[in-house]
């Protein structure tokens, strides 16, 4: 993966300066090498998970860094003079460009529409600048080792360097820093070789001070990135994922995180985990196909929240579904499942399919202002757990009146309802709502690694049965462990509890009463 | 909404016009003054306006357009009873209870809420029946409104020790002898709210006029509130500041300047037991404004706005001359009516009722108002709340402010998110009313502009670049005060009654300003009328 064009270092090109230490600066060749390694290795995985298609982004990730690295080694005959102070510029330069690579990477993925460009030019100029160094260490070294224990020297400790950063970095350093914080420390370790240099190199270099100024400076820079490289997430939040974060958004309504991690992906809005790639197929089944199977026939189909599209994508499975409206107040939410890659494959690119209309609007306010349009036979309600009162309001009987406003008079609504074993009584309080506003509910549940157990309620204006026969497709559900679903445990048994309104809320203090019990 | 939108913006561009200083000092928003018409309400003070040569007959003349008019004319109507006119001196009916609406929301110009009635308040119920706010009764009998209508949680938070509270007493850092003294206050309530007279009576109710006249209750108006808690040993500082802020906000008064009777009464009248809580509120984005819309349906094309009662004179008996100055078409009209409805302040009766003052001698003086400042906020976007703290409620509260606070227009319409307007309120406390309007009057647009700005900018830093623009409008006469002594005078006793063919109907008339008050006062005056007629139905009431 490191090869790259041999260049014979030309005779006679300079005076060989006095003695230095030949074996000691064959070592930063070592560090050099892995340096390059690592932030090589950095951007293909930073763009594999931000654009998808590893092969493809880790193959033109590769592809820039070599030829920039020819690039480099060409232009280094430019270099005449002051060798081996252009050797410690070098050092720093790749120091801040590598150190910071996976930092801008990220704010620009998120702020920006330059990825691509960004991602291309850091990654030629740091293969630029450590194709620059090799030649020059050489040169550096030409008159003091002979030529071909120089080349042999330079060479294997070059690849050994390679492999020794190829080896760290799946194995220790993605895991345990993640990509941010080891871009920036292997920054350091290059600002700290050209520090180093600057001591084995001062026969060559003549008055060094301000050289060694520049270092300390660069050093301060990297370290200071290092402490600060929670910004990329709330201090609260590194204790709140455990895995590596691969993007990080404010929008206008909330803070998106997508994480990712023994071979998953998971989505966090606010904090809170919506979905983890690796079992969401357990909940959003359920969620979508017992209110398909209990009226079956459904073709105008109303989602409320839910705009990672996987609701969606269990819903267009049912072939006589001809029209999906998804109401989801985020337009960045939406736009990003569409998107971003690990998200479009998980929703089998739902977004582009033609059924389907996005509006971005608070669902509540929404359903209020909605007075024309034919009536929805089914409804999927999927909002975050009700920990705000801006989102408690969406589990209110007003909520689901306005909602029952808009559909058929007897259409399926499917509700999620938070874990009635972690949160009994908040479960049992969305489900007394709904039938306070006047719907017939049938509450189900389901196991799953995520999230534990976990709650839905089945609603209909008018009189329904445990449904029985779903699609014969599906990864988790059957007929008969749909029907299993909506028998329930003595510990999950209703409660009596007070009915949500938008003038008490007592959805949003139940809520978080119960949930601080567990965290 | 109050206003169509083009009116709106025919208002606002005066508005604007007004507002000619602004940026000079480099404001980054705008800010203007909104009605109230203060210069032709003076006019009518100094006598500037001419008279009328023709009088048109008429039977009944409503004067003034508040609720007390609206809801009289609103009676009138629903009899089926068409021969009459309401004088407004505004460009639109409504009276501090009007609302206005720009491109974010519609938002109040004062009063912003009502306290959701029991089933003893039939008109007010009548008319939340009509709004299709009331949607039935339950098996008890009690009123069941619309959800959508009642205040939705969070209501209210405080701001206090650099962060945001639950609720309006500030119970953070409150010492056993604070909760003591709280819990105190609140079973005396109780006490009162089941108290009866041998009649039966309960001693608070809404309307007041219901509520039991007995010696105690009236003894209570003898002191002031802050002598009945002194007597009492309430002298817990944050108990204090929440029964002040209570006077404040519904009276525009101090916990000296308040009787205690209106002081009991804001806590007494609207429980219906001990130890329930107190009714829950009625609100809307363009507050009181809804009540306004609905009231004024059944008899839109009888309203005149712009016009200006100036004089009512009895001709003969039974024959009242009304002088009117027509401001939009710069000309005096009159009217020859059988019945007039006063439904104007007290100290308005002074200069157009000339034979007031003799029939009166008592005074119409001792009726004395609070100037009250309602300044509507609008933002491009919500200031990003800290953390850790309340999140943001319909009703905020700055704890060392002399504001109120701010209401957010758009809570009742749902929106959480996005552009908004805050309806910040301050009403002048001091007791020499005079000076305090003398002082609001002397504040000019970015004056008032900067207040409001600093008064926010302690609860929210950074909102100056957020803010679009400040809407102020100025309530020379805001409220009426409830003085000690006030509420049960001899002169407001015999304010109610009709003098030569006019009948009386305001707020004022209860010593207290609430629209519960000033609409059932407007039923009265027009059924008073009806019966003079001969026309008398049932009574609303």
């Amino acid at each position: 993966m490191n090869e790259r064009p041999e260049l014979p270092a030309p005779e006679g090109w300079e005076e060989a300066g006095p003695r230095i230490s030949a074996p000691l600066l064959f070592l930063t060749v070592l560090v050099i090498a892995a340096c390059g390694l690592v932030y090589e290795l950095v951007a293909g995985t930073l763009s594999s998970y931000l654009l998808g298609d590893s092969v493809l982004q880790f193959s033109t990730v590769i592809g820039v860094y070599l030829s920039a690295m020819g690039l480099g080694s060409y232009l280094s005959k430019f270099i005449t003079r002051g060798l081996a102070r252009r050797f410690v510029d070098l050092q720093l330069a790749v120091a801040l460009v590598g150190g910071f690579s996976a930092a801008l990477l990220f704010h620009t993925y998120a702020h920006t529409h330059a990825f691509r460009p960004v991602l291309y030019a850091l990654v030629g100029a740091v293969g630029t600048f450590v194709g620059l160094e090799i030649p020059l260490l050489m040169r550096i070294l030409k008159g003091q080792v002979k030529f071909k224990d120089l080349v042999a020297g330079v060479l294997t400790l070059d690849y050994i360097g390679a492999l020794a950063g190829s080896l760290l970095f799946p194995l220790f350093l993605m895991p345990k820093l993640g990509l941010v914080r080891t871009s920036l420390l292997f920054g350091i370790l290059n600002a700290f070789v050209g520090f180093w240099s600057t001591f084995l190199l001062r026969s060559q270099l003549g008055p060094a001070f301000g050289l060694r100024l520049r270092c300390v400076l660069v050093l301060v820079c990297l370290g200071g990135g290092l402490t600060q490289a929670h910004r990329f997430t709330l201090a609260t939040e590194e204790e709140i994922f455990q895995d590596e974060i691969i993007l990080a958004k404010d929008t206008r309504y909330q803070r998106i995180v997508m994480t990712r991690g023994r071979g998953s992906f998971q989505l966090f809005l606010n904090g809170q985990l919506q979905f983890s790639s690796a079992d969401e197929y357990r909940y959003h089944e359920a969620l979508v196909h017992p209110a398909f199977a209990a009226r079956p026939g459904g073709t105008r189909v109303l989602v409320c929240g839910g705009g990672d599209g996987l609701a969606l994508r269990e819903v267009l499975r049912h072939p006589e579904v001809r029209e999906v409206t998804l109401v989801d107040l985020d337009p960045e939410m939406t736009r990003l499942a569409a998107e971003q890659p690990l998200l479009r494959e998980l929703n089998r690119a739902a977004y582009a399919d033609p059924r389907v209309k996005v509006v971005n609007q608070d669902a509540m306010v929404w359903l209020q202002e909605r007075n024309q349009g034919p009536p929805f036979d089914l409804a999927v309600v999927d909002f975050p757990d009700p920990n705000s009162y801006a989102l408690g309001k969406l589990y209110t009987t007003r909520f689901y009146r306005l909602l029952r406003r808009q559909l058929t008079k007897d259409a399926m609504v499917a509700v999620q309802s938070t874990s009635p074993l972690f949160a009994r009584r908040s479960y049992w309080c969305i489900l007394a709502t709904l039938e306070a506003a006047g719907y017939q509910v049938r509450p189900y549940h389901l196991a799953m690694p995520s999230f534990g157990v976990w709650g839905f309620a089945l609603a209909s204006p008018a009189p329904f049965e445990v449904p029985r026969h779903t699609l014969p497709e599906l990864r988790h559900l059957t007929d008969p462990t749909m029907q299993g679903m909506f028998a329930f445990p003595r510990d999950m048994e209703r409660v009596p509890v007070e009915v949500n309104r938008l003038d008490n809320q007592v959805l949003v203090h139940l809520y978080a009463g119960e949930w601080r019990r567990w965290s | 909404m109050v206003l169509k939108r083009r009116e709106f913006l025919a208002s606002s561009l005066a508005a604007s016009a007004l507002a000619c200083r602004r940026r000079r000092r480099g404001l980054p928003f705008e800010a203007a003054f909104l009605g109230p018409a203060v210069d032709l309400g003076h006019r009518l003070r100094w006598g500037e306006l001419k008279e009328p040569s023709s009088f048109e007959p008429v039977d009944v003349v409503v004067a003034g357009g508040g609720i007390a008019g609206l809801g009289a004319a609103w009676r009138l109507a629903g009899e089926g009873f068409g021969n009459f006119v309401l004088c407004e001196m505004e460009d639109d009916v409504g009276g501090t209870s009007r609302g206005g609406l720009n491109g974010v929301s519609a938002f109040p110009w004062g009063a912003h809420y009502v306290p959701a009635p029991s089933r003893d308040n039939p008109p007010l119920l009548r008319l939340l029946r009509e709004a299709g706010v009331l949607e039935g009764f339950d098996v008890k009998g009690e009123p069941i409104f619309g959800e959508q209508f009642l205040v939705r949680a969070p209501e209210e938070r405080i701001h206090a020790y650099g962060q945001w509270w639950e609720g309006l007493y500030l119970k953070a850092g409150a010492s056993p002898g604070d909760e003591a003294e709280y819990h105190a206050f609140f079973a005396e309530m109780d006490r009162w709210a089941l108290w009866r007279d041998g009649a039966g009576r309960k001693a608070f109710t809404i309307p007041r006029w219901r509520g039991s006249d007995a010696p105690e209750v009236q003894a209570l108006d003898r002191q002031s509130f802050a002598q009945w808690l002194d007597r009492r040993g309430w002298r817990s500082e944050r108990l204090r500041w929440f029964l002040e802020y209570a006077c404040r906000d519904d009276y525009g008064a101090t916990l000296e300047t308040t009787s205690a009777w209106a002081g009991i009464f804001y806590f007494a009248a609207r429980k219906t037991g001990p130890g329930e809580e107190s009714r829950p509120l009625l609100s809307w984005p363009e507050g009181n404004g809804f009540l306004v819309n609905q009231l004024r349906r059944a008899f839109a094309s009888k309203v005149r706005p712009r016009t200006i009662v100036t004089s009512i004179r009895q001709a003969t008996e039974g024959i009242l001359l009304v002088h009117a100055w027509d401001e939009g078409a710069q000309r005096p009209v009159g009217w020859q009516a059988r019945k007039v409805v006063f439904a104007l302040p007290q100290y308005l009766a002074a200069h157009t009722i000339p034979s007031l003052w003799e029939a009166r001698p008592e005074g119409l003086e001792s009726f004395t108002q609070s100037p009250w400042m309602v300044v509507n906020v609008t933002l491009r976007e919500r200031p990003k709340e800290p953390p850790l703290g309340f999140p943001l409620s319909w009703d905020n509260v700055i704890r060392d402010s002399p504001s109120l606070g701010y209401v957010v227009a758009t809570h009742q319409a749902l929106k959480d998110h996005g552009p908004t307007v805050w309806t910040w309120y301050q009403p002048f406390t001091g007791p020499d009313l005079k000076a305090e309007r003398e002082r609001m009057y002397a504040l000019g647009v970015q004056d008032c502009a900067r207040m409001v700005l600093a008064d926010l900018q302690r609860v929210h830093p950074g909102i100056e670049p957020l803010i679009a623009r400040m809407d102020i409008i100025r309530w020379g006469h805001a409220m009426v005060r409830p003085r000690p002594g006030f509420c049960w005078s001899v002169a407001l006793q015999r304010a109610r009654e009709p003098h030569q063919g006019i009948h009386f109907a305001h707020t004022d008339l209860s010593g207290i300003a609430l629209l519960e008050e000033a609409l059932d006062h407007g039923v009265r005056a027009a059924e008073e009328v009806l019966a003079a007629l001969g026309r008398g139905g049932a009574s609303w009431r």
